[in-house]
């Protein structure tokens, strides 16, 4: 497969009369996209709204953020098997509308939503205060079931970067990526001498805003599944909005998965890179032993010789971290975890909820329940009083003049476990 | 010039020269002066603190005497008012290690002042303050005093002026446990790449996170006849009355609530969840699915159990520090053992 990701920089974004981008600038024609995303019966109201980095400026209640791109070369634009016709991606021409995304926020669908500070303290917690961000606020009609108002929003966000990505359609870019890898028979042939690595990709399946979809298909049904890289970052796979804010994997992490990005440029050099394997984070234990056991057996049968492993969420899935570690360690293959965890407010507690000592290597993206502190902003785009309700914050962490306390919980991406933030631990 | 910050100094009979093991049992003085290590220790802090005076106290005294030497000792530090208290260094030994633990632990606990010492990473004392003071690892015998010193002056200068204290290599002192959140020059994947390299080389690497050691319970003994048996339903599955009264956290709970049941027969109905780790969609529409009152309540009626406990205990579990849940867990469990209750359903998500 061969994959251009070719990156228009977004260097501004506003509104205007026509959804384009010239020199770099992004314009955005609001009531387009809004008419657009009301196609759907199920969205009462839509509004749109900017946000630069350095601004003043606070989202809040996040669900999902989506990189806005086009496919102008090759099968699947947009999100084969959820907003467009099933297509078979990974290879082919693709302009990204690079440095901006589409950030989703609207009426509180669960307590896994978060928040995005634009500038100041918040802005270094977070990887979305980089991005010239298009908020779409979404009010869905009443009664609305959660999940079908969690699916509602979900799509409009998905939908909203497609519809912006057009606007790549015919423009130049001024970088192009290119991934390339081929059969695993071919790859081993021209790399014979360098180790095998796979990536294991764990995605939380667990009901309301706990879910993944691979081509749609809701992560918890499947059984753990090979893809190449490129799928992934052809727009395979997208975000169910899930799990406390700072470790969901987003739709734009999924687009930019962090570790498919470094384990590729590695790829021909130092390793031979296999491919990723998707791997759901069941509910039950005997899902667990079968979706554990499965991973084994498929790095095993791939022949790996290193493979990282990435959690999504954390608390039960802890369990399956390590124990598809210890299965792959007790045949010979090293691995490498990625995880955040849970050390309390003062960081004394243990980190993880279970333990295994084959778990000699692994990345620590940060404590969920440091707490921060985050002053006011000039502008709130969605709801402050959200932050009172959301994995992360409690009565009382929304002081009066605007300022709020809360954990990593309640931010965006800043604890990632597939890597894509800096934040790690220390042990003072 | 800003004014000195004023440290006092505590060593056993040994460095506050009243003599050897044949003193060990004296009871605890204080001296406004710079005794043993307090001269040179007060030395090193320059024209920024100075040490005011000196408590000794006997080591067998106060292992024997702790109430007592703890009494006299936190009196003088109420009466000189320190910004900082410093103890030892201890080296290896044991007692004089378990004395400065005493101190530096009382003093932190009761007027929240800071306290700096110094032991050998073996000595019986660190395990005891390590989090709470921070205890500069030095030698195991007094040889190493001149190396030991200047850690604990430095460290000593940097807390008595309210500035950052780096990480426990950088600064010489045994970690005090506390993981801290911070920011690497790299991102996560960068670093777990070059981490499974090292690996695959065979080369030296080092993980963020060494593996938590658990704690063993060992389980109750069965209950022999469960038709006079009291049990009381406890879950971390988030389920609060309708409105959640008591503002629990969705996630990394710092409180758990109690309600009474005795004149419901189940939780649906006035009751739904706030847990922010699971599809909440279903234990709304039956909270009894989580937290199963409504099956308990049948089995009293069916004389199968002696009686439900009239209160219902709740808290979230998602991302809820071992630390809350362990306090958490010691609170109920006091008033359910003092309530007389025999047996708990408890019950996560």
């Amino acid at each position: 497969m061969k994959l251009e990701l070719r990156r228009i920089h977004i260097k501004d974004i506003q509104f205007g009369n026509e959804t384009v981008v010239k020199d770099g600038i992004l314009t955005i024609n609001q009531e387009e996209l809004v008419n657009k995303l009301k196609e759907d019966k199920r969205i009462k109201e839509v509004k749109v709204d900017l946000a630069r980095p350095g601004e003043k400026v606070r989202i809040i209640p996040v669900k999902d953020v989506i990189e806005p791109r086009v496919k102008i070369e090759g099968e699947g634009n947009g999100f084969p098997g959820v907003t467009t016709k099933m297509a078979q991606v990974g290879s082919g021409k693709v302009n990204v509308l690079y440095g901006a995304a589409v950030v989703t926020v609207g009426d509180i669908v669960g307590f896994q939503e978060g928040v995005i500070d634009m500038w100041g303290e918040g802005a270094k917690w977070t990887p979305f205060s980089k991005t010239y961000n298009i908020v779409v606020d979404i009010k869905p009609v009443e009664g609305l079931a959660p999940h079908t108002h969690e699916e509602t929003v979900r799509l409009a966000g998905l939908k909203a970067a497609e519809y912006i990505g057009e606007a790549g359609r015919n423009i130049e870019p001024d970088e192009v990526l290119v991934y390339e890898m081929g059969s695993h028979a071919e790859e081993s042939k021209k790399y014979p001498d360098l180790p095998r690595v796979l990536y294991v990709e764990m995605l939380i399946s667990q009901g309301l805003l706990h879910d993944g979809y691979i081509y749609g298909v809701n992560s918890q049904l499947i059984l753990p599944t090979l893809l190449h890289p490129n799928e992934e970052l052809d727009g395979a796979v997208i975000s169910g909005n899930c799990v406390a804010a700072c470790d969901k994997i987003t739709t734009y992490q999924h687009q930019n998965n962090s570790v498919i990005l470094d384990l590729y440029e590695q790829h021909g050099k130092t390793i031979n890179f296999l491919g990723v394997i998707l791997t759901p984070e069941l509910t039950t234990l005997e899902g667990k032993f079968r979706t554990c056991d499965y991973t084994a057996k498929l790095c095993k049968t791939l022949g790996a010789d290193g493979v990282i492993i990435s959690e999504e969420g954390y608390g039960n899935p802890d369990s399956d971290l390590l124990m598809i570690c210890k299965r792959l360690e007790k045949e010979g293959i090293k691995t490498v975890l990625i995880t955040d965890e849970c050390s309390g407010w003062d960081g004394m507690s243990q980190p993880l909820a279970d333990t295994t000592e084959e778990a000699v290597a692994v990345v620590s993206t940060g404590n969920v329940s440091h707490v921060i502190k985050l002053e006011p902003a000039d502008k709130v785009i969605g709801d402050i009083n959200a932050i009172t309700t959301l994995a992360g914050g409690w009565e009382g962490c929304l002081k009066e003049d605007g300022s709020l306390q809360c954990e990593l919980n309640a931010v965006i991406g800043s604890t990632s476990e597939i890597g894509y933030h800096n934040c790690t631990v220390k042990l003072y | 010039m800003a004014k000195k910050f004023r440290v006092l100094y505590y060593v056993n009979q040994f460095f506050g020269q009243i003599g050897g093991e044949e003193k060990a049992g004296v009871a605890p003085t204080f001296e406004a002066k710079t005794l043993g290590p307090a001269l040179g220790f007060n030395g090193l802090l320059g024209d920024e603190g100075e040490v005011i005076g000196t408590i000794i106290c006997g080591d067998n005294y106060f292992n024997e005497n702790k109430e007592e030497a703890l009494e006299y000792i936190m009196n003088v530090v109420k009466e000189q008012k320190p910004d900082i208290v410093v103890a030892g260094p201890a080296f290896n030994a044991g007692r004089y290690g378990m004395a400065c633990a005493g101190v530096a632990n009382a003093v932190v606990d009761e007027l929240n002042i800071p306290v700096v010492t110094g032991m050998y990473v073996e000595n019986p004392g660190v395990e005891e303050c390590k989090s709470k003071a921070y205890v500069v690892s030095v030698a195991d015998s007094a040889g190493g005093m001149r190396e030991a010193l200047p850690k604990m002056a430095n460290l000593t200068k940097k807390l008595a002026k309210g500035e950052e204290i780096g990480l426990p290599e950088e600064e010489g002192y045994i970690p005090q446990g506390k993981r801290l959140t911070i920011f690497s020059d790299k991102r996560g994947s960068q670093r777990a790449v070059e981490m499974l390299l090292s690996r695959l080389n065979g080369e030296a690497f080092e993980t963020e996170l060494p593996m938590p050691v658990f704690d063993k319970v060992e389980p109750a003994k069965a209950i022999e006849d469960l038709s006079k048996a009291t049990i009381a339903l406890v879950t971390s599955g988030g389920i609060v009355p309708h409105g959640n009264p008591d503002r629990i956290q969705s996630a990394s709970a710092q409180k758990w609530g109690k309600y009474d049941v005795s004149n419901i027969d189940a939780l649906t109905g006035e009751y739904y969840t706030i847990h922010g780790g699971y599809d909440p969609v279903y234990a709304n529409e039956k909270p009894d699915r989580v937290a199963p009152l409504d099956l308990l309540k049948e089995f009293e009626k069916e004389g199968k159990i002696g009686k439900v406990y009239e209160f219902f205990y709740t808290t979230t579990g998602t991302g809820t520090s071992v630390g809350n849940a362990t306090k958490f867990g010691v609170e109920i469990g006091k008033e359910l053992k003092e309530a007389g209750v025999d047996g708990v359903i408890l019950t996560s998500t």
